[in-house]
């Protein structure tokens, strides 16, 4: 058979530098009038079934030209209405509907429930409980950011970061998956404790991960941080003051990255954080690429915290010894009558507290969550109310995005770090 | 035999069932509005219009407010050196049901003094109207909504009054009040053919209707005259 040599028709070798580099030819400015054209504006709708809103979110947006003018967030697509099904189940029964909320972070939202109930009924944990949950809290802020990183990477044309934070990340669900039985929908909490101890060997398997986390992360360092693309996409895009910052409701990454050291754990501190030796990073500009490296700095200082619970991991019982609160063992259950009965009364009527309300927030990995309860008495809320930071964080988007690039629409949504489940409920 | 056997969707549609009483009452510990600085200023600077002050679950301080004035003693929180209230964390309500007035619970928190307060405004079932309070916090925009969503309080001078969580032409009320049944008014045969009905231009909001073109006639291959060309095989 005849070979043919293909030759091209224009030179295909581009000139070398004098570093070995090739040089790129610069480009001619094009000497071409601007033409005269009608300014019309245009209606684009995006989604609500699209890769780059994040979940099903729907942005009708008016451009002029490729310039956003106005954005309008419609949402709801998501909506179960958890609140009211709440209204109808014990307090215990609700936990399962917390972790459908924000599943990029399910155990977070698990303990702010169970916090925000404890204290609504004055239940005070054990100290094993409570390491636990910040244990649970602050790897779940590892795999929430984590999702965000490499999502947001992708947005921005790198799809490598996106492979690394997925192999960490199912890391970190084999790890829920260890302890709960559930990869996403954990349901690990319990009012007055967990649903069981931290299995064997559970820590170590988590020290593991601490170990090689961090390369991890420098690895995304090294492909992100300084990369001429990223900074070309981020800095400058989607910029808010701290002011405005506060006013529109911003928290978490978001408001610190306007230079607001706002975090619930350090402002109004739970489960003994101020005894932990961390730092709030905060930035400066309030665009995407601060936002961006908050995110990248809170993940190291979690790992920080991370290594400071498991040196404090206290032995004892995980669950409060209150037969009105917590279930008797199984094994009790069978051999014991008194245990028995408590395990019937508490299946049956449920826990029951003192009329009132209790409006709890916490650090979520997405802003302020606030499990705001309100109980006439009786073992089920009357109300049971999220203050989601994500609901609040989107609101602001149209304000964010006006006067940028449409392309840059979709950068300023993913740096804010949305997930539609608990904007939705 | 007198009683008929429910199935468990029955019980759902009657709503969620009021607490018998029979659990701890309220520790009973008295208000002393001295505790918190900013309710004690409250009381000094308005007066009857702080209507009475609660502390619940240990140490979490409540007011009630006259919602005629809400808007100034708001604006007075966040305002005043002092107290500086500027983080409207939420907005939301709250239905006892029973023909109780609704409560609208509006969650403070000031950064500079790391202190927070609840406010509540109590509205009479006949009256849910309330001013809005985004010219003073923008975070009101669609935490307000929701509550007009999910509650039907409207809330006065709010810039852009919609629902947000439910479909726009949603027609069965405001689901989160407690005489709305869990499963919503509808049957659910209504509520398919509402949903196999719905007009796509529902989809988009005066503004974006009126932004937008009308909509093109498309016409497909199938539904168009026959050409001269194609029409003259008859001969053949």
């Amino acid at each position: 058979m005849a070979q043919k040599t293909i030759e091209y028709a224009v030179g295909r070798t581009p000139e070398m530098g004098p570093d070995g580099r090739p040089t790129p030819s610069p480009l001619e400015p094009f000497d071409i009038p601007e033409p005269e054209l009608d300014s019309e504006h245009m209606l684009i709708n995006i989604g609500p079934q699209h890769p780059a809103t994040h979940g099903v979110l729907r942005l009708v947006c008016e451009l002029d030209g490729e310039t956003v003018l106005n954005v309008t967030p419609h949402i709801g697509f998501l909506h179960s209405s958890f609140e009211k099904l709440g209204e109808y189940r014990t307090w215990n029964q609700i936990v399962p509907l917390t972790d459908r909320m924000d599943y990029l972070a399910p155990l977070i939202y698990n303990c702010a429930y169970v916090m925000a109930v404890e204290k609504l009924l004055g239940i005070e944990v054990t100290e094993r409980a409570k390491v636990v949950r910040v244990i649970l809290m602050e790897l779940d802020r590892i795999f929430g950011h984590l999702l965000w990183l490499g999502t947001t990477a992708i947005d921005v044309g790198a799809f490598t970061p996106f492979l690394y934070t997925f192999e960490d990340r199912e890391r970190i669900y084999r790890l829920h998956e260890a302890y709960t039985g559930g990869r996403i929908t954990t349901s690990a909490t319990r009012v007055g404790g967990m649903m069981a101890d931290l299995p064997e060997n559970w820590i170590a398997q988590l020290e593991d991960f601490l170990d090689s986390f961090p390369r991890t992360l420098a690895e995304v360092h090294r492909l992100l941080t300084n990369n001429q693309i990223l900074i070309g996409r981020t800095q400058g895009i989607g910029a808010i003051s701290a002011e405005d910052a506060v006013n529109f409701g911003f928290t978490g990454p978001n408001l610190r990255a306007s230079g607001v050291a706002y975090d619930v754990r350090k402002d109004n501190p739970y489960y003994d954080y101020e005894t932990y030796d961390f730092e709030v990073p905060i930035g400066e500009n309030g665009d995407c690429y601060d936002r961006y490296l908050v995110r990248m700095e809170e993940m190291e200082q979690s790992v920080a915290i991370l290594r400071q619970a498991i040196a404090r991991l206290p032995e004892g019982p995980i669950n409060v010894e209150d037969p009105s609160v917590s279930l008797p063992s199984k094994t009790d259950c069978m051999s014991d009558m008194e245990s028995m009965i408590h395990h019937f009364k508490l299946i049956t009527e449920g826990i029951k507290g003192p009329p009132g309300d209790c409006y709890f927030p916490v650090e979520a990995s997405k802003g302020e969550l606030g499990m705001y309860l309100v109980s006439d008495g009786g073992p089920k809320p009357v109300r049971w109310r999220v203050r989601p930071p994500s609901f609040v964080n989107i609101s602001v988007i149209s304000e964010l995005a006006r006067g940028h690039l449409i392309a840059d629409l979709i950068m300023i949504n993913a740096s804010l770090d949305i997930v539609l489940g608990e904007i939705d409920r | 035999m007198s009683d008929e056997k429910k199935s468990g969707l029955d019980a759902v549609d009657e709503g969620p069932v009021p607490s018998d009483g029979s659990g701890p009452q309220a520790a009973g510990a008295p208000a002393d509005k001295n505790d918190h600085p900013s309710v004690a200023a409250l009381f000094e600077r308005f007066g009857d219009a702080i209507r009475h002050h609660e502390v619940n679950a240990g140490d979490q301080h409540v007011v009630h407010i006259d919602p005629a004035r809400n808007t100034e003693i708001l604006g007075w929180l966040r305002d005043d050196p002092a107290h500086r209230y500027d983080l409207l964390a939420d907005v939301t309500a709250v239905d006892y049901g029973g023909g109780q007035p609704l409560r609208v619970v509006y969650q403070l928190w000031s950064i500079p003094n790391r202190m927070g307060l609840r406010v509540k405004c109590l509205l009479p079932l006949d009256v849910l109207e309330i001013d809005s309070v985004v010219p003073l916090w923008n975070s009101a925009n669609w935490l307000e909504r929701e509550v007009y969503d999910l509650f039907g309080i409207t809330f006065r001078g709010h810039p852009d009054l919609r629902r947000i969580l439910m479909p726009h032409d949603y027609a069965e009320g405001h689901p989160l009040r407690k005489d709305f049944p869990l499963r919503g008014r509808f049957s659910r045969a209504e509520q398919t053919r509402r949903a196999l009905n719905q007009d796509v231009d529902r989809f988009y909001i005066p503004a974006e209707r009126a932004l937008g073109r009308e909509p093109q006639q498309v016409t497909f291959p199938s539904q168009t005259a026959p050409g001269p060309d194609e029409g003259s095989e008859g001969g053949a």
